[in-house]
């Protein structure tokens, strides 16, 4: 099911006010049956559909070039705002950690505003703001009731941050000290020690390959000159598109987006990414760590996002280790044996070849077995494919579920990013079920065959003896 | 100051007009109780059993026994076999999950709305008729383990959060980690899971939340048609278990292999149900509030941007809790400055709410946050049913979820410095602090206790 994959997810993305609700410090005294979903972010875009109508997703550009995506949603009174940016960590250019710093800072002060005058202000008016990047993307967000009198004096302050950030240099000494101090805490981690190391070995030189949290080195050489380039180079209205979804008008939101958008100076759209090299040869990595489990990773490049395989592919994976306990890898692993409490494989779409992962956690005595039969588990169904009784599950899986996937303003606030930042088309939703529906067994076998190469896979294992 | 009251003003109305939700209460004969609410935004439906069952009902020696159970609870019945009930709600195109904490035992459906009969169908089933298979045990029992490797063994902070619980509270259950002492989980039997069902699994310990785009008088007729044939059990008497008074100051060192400090202080508080004056628990409410409701909040303004003391912190109290509580302070320092440094400054912090009144535009701020959010969370309908669920079980009324922002907005500064006076004092104070040893990767932590499920 969703959790697994959202868990990774999370990993991946760094959010900066990400303040624990009232649910996330549940998750200290809560143990979930499999990992606890609700109190993961589902940024990840993992769809369907059945007979509920998509939501209208209205598109047009601000007068400087901006892209708007918009829904509205009368229902509660709510707006929901994303100002999403090329400017994740995939354009740090040899300074891992440059676009997290730059995207953290915005708050910390704007036009002579320091950051208590900042937060004091969201937060007298009820508003909830928050920003973070991933490889790809960075992003602010902002979460208002929809009365105009609220909903305007925040806006206007999230214009602000946007278009004139101060990057107190007193903020910038303290903020990349605390990331280095989070650094410090990644390593007692052996999940995110293997996580570095894998997408380390997946990408080589490529700019996926570096951690978005950034390194020791290179945060103690960056400049606060460094982040005012990045600012001025990527926080640009054509490289940026906005989301919104609440309670307002297309007039309403016509003047929200040139509200928070329209004095971006027009600037250049980033490059593209370079394309992901496929992998030469396996590669295997082993790493010591003190740790009660071993944390072993598996995978290598997967698909971009608009991947002419994408549908048979997420449905190929749906089987495999996508779907929670009733998966392949959860029935031999977990279910029949006992090795893991979670135990997955996903593929995450990118701008570029995302990774392909199959992923567990074991006792440091049982990571030989376990991973033996992550490989072979992985080696079966490359060899005979989803039988037909596993392709219907999935699709059934996949599109009767359809309506939860669109069944609040935050998670369509989330697609609308997603579409807007990849380009996908605007009936995407629309024609989701469709296109999981048509795919045919022979379809996914074949997909996943051709791009999972198993003399190709890096295999990342951290833990102790 | 009249700009900001403007503001509360204006939240008010904004949110006075939407306030309204429409939920509806039912019992069934069996005294299983149902709680529906309506949110037809979209054709979905979330259904939740939730059964009066946690570590908090536990004893020594079968600590993690209701979590484990909960686990046990997807191993099937003679209708459904193991691994039946996931791969029916995964074909209806559902979620699931289940969890357990000290309070609560709950496990929930996310369905398109027509299928909301084949969640009651398979709870129903469950309830009462689980197998529990010795074979199924012994496995997941293992993933049960490897579970607490994963969430507490491996992770500094989280040990040492379990073990300032056990140094916080003596005679109360609060002392029991959820997910059970390894020691217990190594040695809990099948029958210890089997006994914990019988005892508590039954209609008349249950509350079942339906929120979504459904009729109420429909979801009862099908919840009488399910759980309605179940019969009612009758249940061991509840025992208050009480925390002994503290008499002083506690104070516990965790040393294990970790790259960062990190420190636990823990005041003993009461919570809504135990306390005599409810205003009592919203004061603590707003109290935390004003230490971390945000980033404009005193804790990341002073501590994390102000003195710079601290790299991370945060204050937690949760007024929902069956038994009395802690209100936490914890957090990580800076470089260059220590665990003590740290410690001073949140007792400088404490001292200040316990010598001065907090200023109403704090007070405001910190409303306001509570008055939006209480619209902001009817976006899910997960967390809707959360709410309800939550305290139906631990014996409030459903509506106190509803009354929540009311409560908040009564709260005045006065009545805040007399809860910290009242409750945040020295001798009611826990403090941990876990001690960094190096990280030598040849070496396991040897304090861990999953010591002995490596070597078994």
């Amino acid at each position: 099911m969703f959790a697994n994959t959202n868990s990774q997810r999370k990993d991946a993305m760094v959010a900066k006010n990400a303040k624990e609700d009232w649910v996330m410090k549940l998750f200290r005294v809560v143990q979930c049956h499999h990992l606890c979903a609700f109190v993961l972010t589902t940024f990840f875009l993992a769809q369907s559909t059945v007979a509920t109508a998509a939501p209208d997703i209205q598109h047009w550009q601000t007068r400087n070039g901006v892209r708007v995506f918009f829904v509205s949603a009368a229902e509660l009174p709510i707006v929901d705002v994303r100002v999403v940016f090329a400017a994740g960590s995939a354009r740090d250019d040899g300074k891992p950690g440059l676009a997290q710093l730059s995207n953290g800072l915005l708050s910390e002060g704007a036009d002579g505003l320091d950051a208590d005058a900042i937060a004091q202000r969201f937060e007298g008016l009820g508003a909830q703001f928050g920003s973070g990047i991933d490889r790809d993307m960075a992003w602010l967000s902002l979460r208002s009731l929809s009365d105009t009198k609220l909903a305007t004096p925040a806006l206007e302050l999230l214009a602000k941050l946007l278009r004139h950030p101060d990057f107190p240099a007193q903020a910038f000494d303290r903020e990349r000290q605390r990331m280095l101090i989070a650094l410090q805490e990644q390593e007692e981690k052996p999940e995110q020690i293997a996580e570095n190391a894998f997408y380390k070995a997946l990408y080589g030189n490529h700019p996926y390959a570096t951690p978005p949290e950034g390194t020791v080195d290179s945060l103690k050489a960056l400049a606060r000159a460094d982040v005012q380039g990045f600012h001025k180079q990527y926080y640009v209205a054509h490289n940026a598109l906005i989301a919104i979804v609440g309670a307002l008008d297309r007039k309403g939101a016509e003047q929200l987006a040139e509200t928070v958008a329209g004095n971006l100076p027009e600037g250049a759209a980033a490059p593209a990414l370079p394309v992901v090299k496929d992998l030469a040869t396996a590669q295997d990595i082993r790493k010591q760590h003190p740790s009660t489990q071993t944390h072993i990773y598996v995978g290598q490049p997967g698909m971009a996002r608009g991947d002419a395989d994408y549908f048979a592919l997420y449905v190929a994976n749906h089987v495999l280790g996508g779907s929670g306990l009733v998966s392949r890898l959860s029935d031999e692993i977990r279910e029949k044996r006992g090795l893991s409490y979670s135990v997955y494989s996903y593929f995450f779409p990118m701008a570029q070849k995302g990774p392909f992962l199959m992923g567990l956690q074991t006792r440091n005595d049982q990571a030989d077995e376990a991973q033996r039969l992550l490989r072979e588990t992985l080696a079966k169904y490359l060899a005979e494919g989803p039988d037909d009784k596993e392709l219907t599950a999935a699709k059934r899986n996949i599109t009767g579920g359809f309506p939860l996937r669109i069944d609040s303003n935050s998670k369509i606030l989330e697609y609308l990013s997603v579409i807007g930042y990849y380009h996908l088309p605007l009936d995407y939703l629309d024609t989701f079920s469709k296109n999981i529906e048509a795919i045919t067994r022979e379809q996914a076998h074949a997909a996943f065959k051709q791009r999972v190469q198993t003399d190709k896979l890096v295999s990342v294992r951290v833990g102790g003896p | 100051m009249p700009r900001i009251l403007g503001l509360a003003v204006l939240l008010l109305l904004a949110v006075t007009a939407h306030a309204e939700t429409s939920t509806h209460e039912y019992k069934l004969d069996n005294g299983m109780k149902l709680i529906v609410r309506e949110d037809h935004r979209a054709p979905v439906v979330i259904s939740q059993v939730w059964y009066k069952i946690g570590s908090n009902y536990e004893h020594d020696g079968i600590t993690g026994v209701s979590h484990a159970l909960e686990h046990m609870m997807f191993k099937g019945t003679q209708a459904h076999p193991s691994g039946e009930f996931s791969r029916i709600i995964a074909e209806n195109g559902g979620r699931e999950n289940a969890f357990t904490g000290r309070d609560y035992t709950a496990y929930y459906q996310e369905l398109e709305k027509s299928r909301l009969p084949v969640s009651f169908e398979l709870e129903a089933d469950r309830m009462r008729n689980l197998l529990l298979p010795p074979a199924e045990f012994a496995k997941e029992i293992k993933v049960v383990m490897e579970e607490r490797r994963l969430r507490t063994e491996d992770d500094p902070q989280s040990l040492t959060y379990e073990q300032f619980l056990a140094a916080a509270f003596l005679s109360s259950p609060n002392r029991i980690p959820v997910i059970g002492w390894m020691d217990d989980l190594e040695n809990l039997h099948v029958t210890d899971v089997h006994d914990w069902y019988q005892l508590w699994y039954s209609p008349n310990n249950a509350t079942l939340v339906v929120v979504g785009d459904v009729q109420p008088e429909a979801v009862y007729a099908l919840a009488k048609r399910y759980f309605g044939p179940l019969k009612a059990e009758s249940l061991p008497p509840s025992k208050p278990r009480n925390e002994v008074p503290q008499l002083g100051q506690r104070r516990i060192t965790v040393k294990v292999p970790a790259q960062l400090p990190y420190l636990i202080m823990g005041y003993k508080t009461p919570v809504l149900r135990t306390v005599s004056e409810p205003w009592e628990a919203y004061a603590l409410e707003v109290l935390t509030g004003i230490l971390d409701g945000g980033q404009s909040a005193r804790l990341p303004s002073r501590l994390v941007r102000g003195a710079q003391v601290a790299a991370e912190v945060d204050a937690g109290y949760d007024l929902y809790d069956r038994l009395d509580n802690l209100l936490l302070l914890d957090g990580t320092p800076t470089q260059g400055h220590s665990i003590a440094d740290l410690e001073k400054a949140l007792r400088a912090e404490v001292q200040q709410l316990r010598e001065a009144p907090v200023s109403s535009a704090e007070l405001e701020r910190v409303k306001a946050q509570v008055v939006a959010n209480a619209v902001y969370q009817r976006d899910s309908i997960f967390y809707q049913a959360m709410q309800l669920g939550r305290v139906e079980t631990v014996g409030l009324d459903w509506r106190v979820v509803d009354e929540y922002p009311e409560r908040i907005r009564a709260v005045t500064a006065a009545q805040v410095q007399q809860v910290a006076k009242k409750y945040l004092i020295d001798d009611g104070l826990t403090v941990a602090e876990l001690v960094p040893l190096p990280i030598d990767p040849k070496h396991p932590p040897r304090s861990s206790a999953g010591g002995h499920g490596d070597v078994r």
